[in-house]
């Protein structure tokens, strides 16, 4: 892979007991580029981001992130490294506010000192004032009532605005890498179109973001995707553009079946 | 209906109100009249909640929490001075606001950071034995309390990589174990007494000797006083300190380790990390509240550390609502007063407190006064 890789896994091989979920998968992702990774049910999609985001430790292979090896590396560690995700299914924390849970993702990027914490109001005031404001604009790009409600619970709000909050919580300590666990899952289509126009306005507006996208609905994939990478039963059987995967025959087959 | 007067006024009558029951109903002698004044008491509740008296305390707690608080303290005192000759009374209201305060560090490490903690009782005995061994060989008292949660803290550091490693059910268990372990060691260890348990002198702070009886306004009061507005006191330092906690960055962390370990991992919150401070400033608070209460009982004995107590205390923070700190003082009174004022169940309270446990999860989970979202500084309206 050339060095202009942010990412790139190079034979990454995780298995469950005897299942081979992923199988000497290799990628890369270039800095500024959307890639869209597809693959029939159970094709390994989210088992790549788990690996990746250390919460699973891989069995083999080697993944580099912007010049460091982060094979194995805690979630912790890979966050502090620059990827951020989202998830398939919300892992918002719903009895907390808006702020609350976007401020759980700039965690890396605010004081956790305990003096400054609870001897040091005014201090940490001055502090949360501006990362109200800071995630108050970035949830303004997305939806201009949500910011007007910062600090109402999220468990109160429909799927849609969940899907902006994560995002939001997964860009307020801006990123290298954002990673898009399906984040059209349990939406209409007209949501779904609405939410991919807002990330890609936001994207731009944060300089390009690279981007890996998971995602079931082909639609979305063509749309927004620079190159997409197929996995199938935990390998990669085909990579490129959109067109050129869709009229790949392996690629055909692994989702209608052979005829 | 309300709308018409200043929340904060209304929040002022309501904590006058308050504060004049708390007086009326720590006099009553008969089960007859304690009754229907607990009665009189949920009807009262109820009607202010329908006429809009809890909105306007929100109201008022979001425009000028600190007002607010000062109102609650001074009625507390009130309460305190209103006994002030009675001995009973007195070390009824100490041991509210000590049960309080160790509600507020189970608190800490329950309702935000999700450890369950039913060894409570064992770490308030840690902090009684403790002065009343260093009481008793002449160390001042006024550096017992603190050492009392420094060893609380301590021990419970030797708990900490079973209940860090394990999750849920399994921590919980290690907790109980480790309750009942306290109990029975101290039952075999002479050291600590046996089964009789161990005397503790008086505390004596920079000369104030508190087992002497203040002069207030020329009548001779109860030595309780003494303990009565060192518990207040007490409990008042551990309030600011965990409503402070709650509304950090630090509150936010334990919050998002309770609610989704693996959300909070991929956001770089150290699982462990949060939960051995959450654990280890729980267990301190806990141990400060037990140092304080082994002076002013005088005595120590294993039977008051049991796990039946540490169930108690488990109630009490659900009873008040999980994260919540004003609950956990009205949980702490209703829990401690109760079966005092109603002597007919006495004998019955673990099994009255089970039930309201049970009744509780059943259909009010969140508890009598429920957490409300964190507002990191809501003096500025926000």
């Amino acid at each position: 892979m050339s060095g202009e890789m942010l990412l790139s896994l190079e034979g990454v091989a995780k298995s469950f007991g005897g299942v081979r979920a992923l199988n000497d998968v290799s990628f890369g992702v270039a800095r500024g580029e959307i890639l869209g990774l597809i693959g029939p049910n159970g094709s390994g999609k989210t088992t790549s981001f788990n690996v990746l985001t250390g919460l699973y430790a891989p069995n083999g292979g080697r993944i580099a992130f912007d010049g460091a090896d982060i094979t194995g590396a805690s979630p912790q560690a890979v966050y502090r490294a620059g990827i951020a995700r989202t998830f398939q299914r919300s892992r918002l924390c719903l009895e907390l506010s808006i702020f609350d849970n976007i401020m759980v993702g700039n965690h890396g990027r605010l004081n956790r000192g305990l003096w400054h914490n609870l001897f040091a109001r005014r201090a940490l005031k001055a502090e949360h004032d501006a990362a109200f404001a800071e995630a108050r604009e970035l949830v303004a790009l997305f939806s201009p009532s949500l910011a007007d409600g910062m600090f109402q619970a999220v468990g109160a709000l429909p799927m849609i605005e969940r899907r902006r909050i994560e995002i939001c919580r997964a860009l307020i300590a801006r990123p290298k890498l954002l990673l898009l666990d399906e984040p059209s899952a349990g939406m209409t289509h007209d949501e779904t179109h609405q939410l991919m126009s807002d990330i890609l306005a936001v994207r731009e507006r944060l300089g390009n973001l690279t981007i890996i996208l998971v995602e079931h609905e082909m639609g979305v994939i063509e749309r927004v995707s620079d190159r997409c990478v197929v996995l199938n039963y935990g390998e990669k059987i085909a990579e490129g553009t959109y067109q050129e995967v869709a009229s790949d025959p392996l690629v055909q087959e692994a989702y209608l079946g052979s005829a | 209906m309300l709308n018409r007067f200043p929340p904060l006024a209304v929040a002022a009558a309501a904590v006058l109100a308050g504060m004049v029951f708390a007086i009326v109903f720590m006099e009553q002698e008969s089960d007859v009249a304690v009754i229907s004044l607990i009665a009189a008491a949920a009807l009262a509740a109820w009607l202010a909640g329908r006429a809009g008296v809890a909105e306007a305390v929100s109201r008022a707690a979001l425009a000028s929490p600190g007002a607010l608080s000062a109102l609650v303290a001074a009625a507390g005192l009130g309460v305190v001075a209103a006994f002030a000759e009675d001995h009973f009374p007195l070390l009824m209201l100490a041991t509210v606001m000590l049960y309080a305060t160790v509600a507020l560090g189970l608190n800490v490490q329950f309702g935000y950071a999700g450890v369950v903690n039913f060894a409570g009782a064992a770490f308030f005995g840690i902090g009684a034995y403790t002065s009343a061994k260093l009481v008793g060989s002449g160390v001042p008292a006024i550096l017992s309390l603190p050492l009392g949660g420094l060893f609380a803290a301590l021990v419970g550091l030797a708990l900490v990589v079973p209940v860090v490693r394990t999750r849920g059910h399994y921590a919980a268990v290690v907790t109980i174990a480790f309750a009942v372990l306290f109990k029975t060691f101290l039952e075999v260890n002479d050291a600590f007494g046996g089964p009789q348990g161990l005397p503790v002198a008086a505390m004596n702070v920079l000369g104030w000797d508190f087992g002497d009886a203040p002069t207030l306004f020329g009548a001779d009061a109860s030595f309780y006083l003494n303990y009565a507005l060192a518990a207040f006191a007490l409990l008042a330092l551990a309030f600011t300190l965990v409503r402070r906690l709650e509304r950090s960055w630090l509150g936010l962390a334990l919050d998002a380790v309770r609610l989704d370990e693996t959300g909070a991992a991929c956001y770089g919150i150290g699982i462990r990390r949060n939960k051995i401070f959450a654990f280890v400033l729980g267990n301190a608070i806990i141990g400060v509240a037990g140092a304080l209460y082994g002076c002013m009982q005088g005595y120590v004995a294993p039977t008051s550390f049991t796990f039946s107590d540490g169930l108690i205390l488990v109630a009490i923070v659900l009873l008040g609502g999980m994260g919540s700190p004003w609950g956990m003082i009205l949980a702490a009174a209703i829990v401690v007063v109760l079966p005092e004022k109603l002597q007919a169940i006495q004998e019955y309270r673990f099994l009255l407190f089970s039930a309201v446990v049970i009744a509780i999860l059943l259909f009010r989970p969140s508890g009598l006064l429920p957490r409300r979202v964190r507002r990191y500084f809501p003096e500025g309206g926000r």
